[in-house]
Order: structure tokens, then sequence, then C-alpha cells
């Protein structure tokens, strides 16, 4: 167990590095110089300070300078922002992307988990159709509109919930995590349903209950610790889809998050930034992806990590 | 697990999906909606691109209401130069009929899809094929690929893809806009590819060890003819299911592009960005245009809806093992 996390931990750096050095290249093969976005070309002299300010006069300068800095903690000035640091911006803008992120995940897999049970118990019943259609409106609307919706309905409509303002208070997150709950949840319900399928169908189900277990007994203790297994696996992606919802979630609740940042420095080709976002968000997930490989031994004793 | 005796024979296989009421009424939708926009591109493609109805420019000019719509509104009058009777669906500010739009864009959306699934069944399956049959370390180094871009947000190497090589393309086409919608295509399909590589790979991983494959080795029958005689038509079933299910996350990825202002390019609709625009119009305190939302909501969200339910009943019909389970 300690072999293995040592072992994948120390894979950790080498696959940064990967990510570090495909990122680069796709910023750097991209056409167009960041430092010469306005109408007039900047004089040479200009554009060389500018270059040198921000270690990029050769592409292999600036490959070998961030990382190097990194490690100390320090992601450099960002180019679109002028006079703001990109460790400065993460560090403002990510707790809060983090927060709703986390609320928006917990509401995904907690509904999505139920909501898969109760299809599966009742399959090809009403609650069955019903639940998975509601589940499947997650998946057939964009989360934009879906966010609009909840925005012009319960803040606008009946002022339920504060929109527009952050002030760190519950009441402004239900909203935002709701609606960026949606897309993962129902690929949890589907999901936990397919898999639930299956468990109930087992031989050590049906013993259960020939022994007198009770119904929801089996069920929610039995069945479900099994048929959560896949659930756990996709936690990794799922977080994936929140980070990209929650870029236009954002948007439209007006949120101080990253995802609007990170989508203008893109577009604006500020490679500090997009490296340093980059950079947080895959450390973020290649950690999240071992803890949920260990979770897996914790649900099931049977798999061994290695 | 769909073995080779699994299989069900085609004819047997037509009459399952026509049992199964989610496939059958899921795929009548979808053909109609898919008929509807496809018949109808050569008066959309020529008609949707900026008509204007009014020869000066003024912000304030309202999105003309759907023509059956009751106009209690005193305050919307729209301009007497244009029957509104005629826009069934209403127009959008710019006096383009938002029906008109919608088929358009369901051309263009159905074709994100349509490439996103193409490229993933290609790269997916050769990827997991490999993966699954080669084993040992090329395994490991394409699972760890898959596993890399997984976690990535696809939203950036869309957009970074986008940077990089929608210059280049519009070099090579020579337009501004088919440039764009290949880009679309290629950026969107390239990352939707990786699921499929999963499943494929699980799946060979798991034909690979059944005892007929053994069978056929202990015959001494060449590794290619095991490969495409015995392997390949084994996978078909997944492949189908996976890229049925793919449409519709391409879809949506690409209405995400179009609401961040990246997706399909200015006068060529797309059902996500019909979507954010109306977004931006519905919800305007005063006169709002809830006809630009609406309409291209009911085309993209049948349509996903029907994707969704033709693929979930497929894969209920290739995996025979599923059947119901009673507790």
């Amino acid at each position: 167990m300690f072999r293995f996390i040592a072992f994948r931990i120390l894979q950790f750096p080498l696959i940064l590095a990967i990510i570090y050095v495909g990122t680069f290249l796709l910023c750097w093969v991209a056409p167009g110089d960041p430092f010469q976005r306005t109408e007039r070309p900047l004089p040479p002299q200009v554009a060389e300070s500018l270059r040198r300010q921000y270690h990029a006069e050769t592409w292999y300068g600036f490959l070998v300078y961030y990382p190097i800095k990194m490690i100390q903690g320090d992601f450099g000035p960002s180019f679109n922002f002028p006079g703001r640091s990109v460790g400065q911006i993460i560090k403002d803008t990510l707790p809060v992307s983090a927060t709703v992120g986390l609320i928006a995940m917990l509401i995904a897999v907690i509904v999505g988990t139920f909501i898969g049970t109760l299809a599966a118990v009742y399959r090809s019943r009403a609650p069955d159709w019903i639940s998975l259609t509601v589940a499947l409106v997650g998946v057939s609307l964009p989360s934009f509109v879906v966010a609009a919706l909840l925005r012009a309905l319960f803040a606008f409509e009946w002022d339920w919930f504060p929109v527009g303002s952050w002030t760190w208070s519950p009441k402004e997150m239900v909203l935002p995590a709701v609606a960026l709950s949606l897309l993962p949840m129902a690929y949890v319900a589907r999901l936990t349903r397919v898999s639930m399928i299956d468990t109930l169908s087992s031989d050590y189900i049906r013993t259960a209950r020939a022994k007198g277990v009770g119904r929801l007994k089996v069920i929610f203790k039995h069945a479900l610790r099994n048929a959560v297994l896949p659930v756990l696996s996709y936690i990794g992606p799922a977080t994936a889809i929140t980070m990209t919802g929650s870029f236009v979630v954002e948007t439209v609740f007006q949120l101080p998050g990253m995802g609007d940042f990170f989508v203008r420095s893109v577009e604006a080709r500020d490679q500090t930034m997009i490296l340093g976002v980059v950079m947080i968000y895959s450390s973020m997930l290649l950690a999240l992806n071992l803890l949920t490989d260990i979770g897996y031994t914790f649900v099931d004793p049977r798999i061994s990590v290695s | 697990m769909t073995t080779q005796s699994d299989i069900p024979a085609v004819d047997h296989l037509w009459r399952r999906m026509l049992a199964n009421r989610r496939v059958l009424f899921g795929g009548i939708m979808l053909l109609v909606v898919v008929g509807l926009c496809v018949a109808t591109v050569p008066w959309t493609l020529f008609h949707s691109e900026s008509r204007y109805h009014f020869d000066y420019q003024d912000d304030m000019l309202p999105a003309i209401a759907p023509g059956w719509q009751v106009h209690s509104d005193p305050l919307d009058q729209t301009s007497p130069l244009v029957d509104s009777r005629a826009y069934i669906f209403g127009t959008d500010k710019l006096g383009r009929s938002i029906l008109g739009r919608c088929l358009m864009g369901g051309t263009i959306s159905l074709a994100v899809g349509i490439a996103a699934a193409m490229i993933s069944v290609l790269l997916g399956v050769t990827v997991g094929m490999l993966a699954g049959y080669r084993g040992g370390w090329v395994d490991a180094l394409l699972m760890r690929f898959v596993d890399i871009m997984y976690g990535l947000p696809y939203v950036l190497l869309v957009i970074l893809f986008k940077i990089a090589f929608e210059p280049f393309l519009e070099r090579a086409l020579g337009t501004k806009a088919s440039a764009n919608i290949v880009t679309m295509f290629v950026a969107i399909g390239l990352v939707s590819w990786l699921t499929m590589a999963r499943v494929v790979r699980g799946q060979v991983l798991s034909i690979r060890s059944q005892p007929y494959i053994e069978a056929c080795r202990a015959m001494g029958l060449p590794q290619t003819r095991i490969f495409l005689r015995h392997i390949l038509p084994n996978l078909v079933g997944v492949v189908i299911v996976y890229a049925t299910l793919t449409v519709p996350v391409a879809i949506l990825q690409e209405s995400f592009l179009s609401f961040l202002g990246i997706g399909v390019a200015a006068p060529m609709p797309s059902w996500g960005s019909l979507a954010a625009e109306g977004v931006s119009q519905a919800f305007q305190p005063y006169r709002s245009s809830w006809w630009m939302l609406a309409f291209p909501c009911i085309f993209l969200g049948v349509t996903l809806l029907c994707l969704n339910f033709v693929g979930d009943g497929l894969r209920d019909i290739f995996d025979p093992k599923r059947e119901a389970a009673k507790i």
C-alpha cells in the first residue's frame, strides 16, 4: 500500500512535466504574439523589454524559467492583467470556484446516487422513467440555460436567493451549485442505475432477501456499497466536468471565480496564466485520482491498489 | 459483456429495438428532427444569413414575436413593414426567422456531433484495441495519456487547438467560415474519444480472456485473423452505443463554447449559439424575447434527450445480461 502510494507520488512530477510541456507547445505554436496585441506595432525596444520582463526572450528560456519559479510557489506576472501576478489571481479566485464546485459535487453524488438507486429498484416502471428523464434534463440542456432559468425564477421572480454579490454567504452558493451539479448528477444517476441493476441481480442479494433481510436494508446496506464503485471512479472526470461547467455558471451568476479569468486569459494567450492554472488544476486532479484509488480499498477491501 | 454467442442475430436485434419503447420513441423523434434540419438546408443555408428587414441600424429594434402570439403590449409594435404572421417562431433582432435559424443551426450542431462521434470511433477504437490487445507498456503508456487528457478541462484543449490550428486551416480552405466549422469538428472530436478508448480497452481485455480466443490461438490462427475475425466483431455493440452517446455530449460541448464566444462563428448558427443568444435576450426585464430562447432550447433539448434515450436503450439491448432484475 505504501509502496503504491509512494510510486504514484513519484510519478506526479513526471506527469506534471509532460502536461507543462504539452500546454507550452500548444501556446507557443499558436500564431499571434501576446505582446503585439495593439493595432500599432510596439517599438522594438519596448517589445524587447517586455519580453525580458516576462523572461520570454527565447522559448527555451521561458520553458525552463517558469517551472523553477513554480516550485518556489511563484507563477510569474500575468501577461493579460498587467501588475497582477498569476499566483495572486489564483489565490483570489480559486477558493470561490473550489467551494462552489465542491458543493456541486456533493449534491451531484448524493442526489445522483439516490435517483439512480430509485431507478434501478423500480426498473422499467414509472419511477425509473421519471427519475431518469429528470436526470436527463441535466444532459439535455446546456447548463447556461438552466442557470439562467434558475436565476430568473429564484432570484428575480421570487427573490429567494441573492445574485450578483459574493460575500461567502451560503445563500449565494445555492443556485450556482445546483446549476453546476446537474450535469455530473445525471451521469452519476445513470452509472448508479446500471451498476445497481447488475448488483441487484447477483446471488448474494437474493440470498440476503431469502434469509429475510428487509428490502430497504438490502438495497441501501448490501447493494449500494458495491454499486457505488463505478461512481467513485467517475469522481475524477466529474471534477473536470464541474470545472468546465463552472466557466459558464460563474459567468451567469457573476461569481468572482477562476473560470472567467481562465477563459479570458486563454483567448488573450496569457501564457503564464494558462500554465499556472493548468498546473494547479492538474495537480489537484492527480491528487484527487490518487485519493479515489485509495478510497476504493476502503469501500471494497477485495481490490488491492497495486 | 457481449461474447460471440450473446450477439443477437441482426433481425432479432431489429425486433428488440422496435420492442424497446425508449429506442423506438427516441429514434422516431430523432429521424423527424434530423430530417427536418437536413431537408431544409437548401433554403436555410442561403436565407438565414443576415437578411435585414430594415435599412437602418437600430439597437432598440425589437425582435419580432411569433406570429400567433397576441400582441397585448402596446409598446410592442413591430414595424408595419413586416408581416409578423410570416414568422411562426418569431425573429431575432436582425429580423432573421428563428425557425430558419433553428433548422440551419440543427444541421451544424448535428454535424458537429456526428463528426465528433466519427473521430472518437476512429481514434478511440484504435487506441483502445492497441492498449487492450498489446497490453504491457503500450497499454500503460496509452492509458496514462488518456487519464491525463481526461483530467484536463476540454475547454482549454479546444481553445488552444482552435488558436493553434484555425489560421492554418483558414489558409488551406480559403474561407473563414469553413475553417471555423472544420476546426470545431476536429477540436471537439479530439477531446471526445477518451471514453471510447477506455470502454473498448475494457471490452478487448474481457474478450481476450474468453476460452474461444484461447482456442483460436491454440489452433494456430494468426494474430491478425484472431483480431479481425474474432475480436473486432464483438466490439461493434459497445462502439455503436458509445458513438451514439458521444453525439449529445459533443453538441453540448459546442454549446458551451458558443456561450463563451468561441464556438461556431457569427453568421452561422448552431443550437448552442442560438440558445446563448437567447439567454441574453430572454431575460431582459423589459420586453423579453422569450422565443429566442425557447425554440432553440426545445430543438436542442428534444434532440439530446432522444439521443440519450437511443444510446441507453441500445446499451440495454446489446447487453442481454442486464435483463430485468427484480427485488
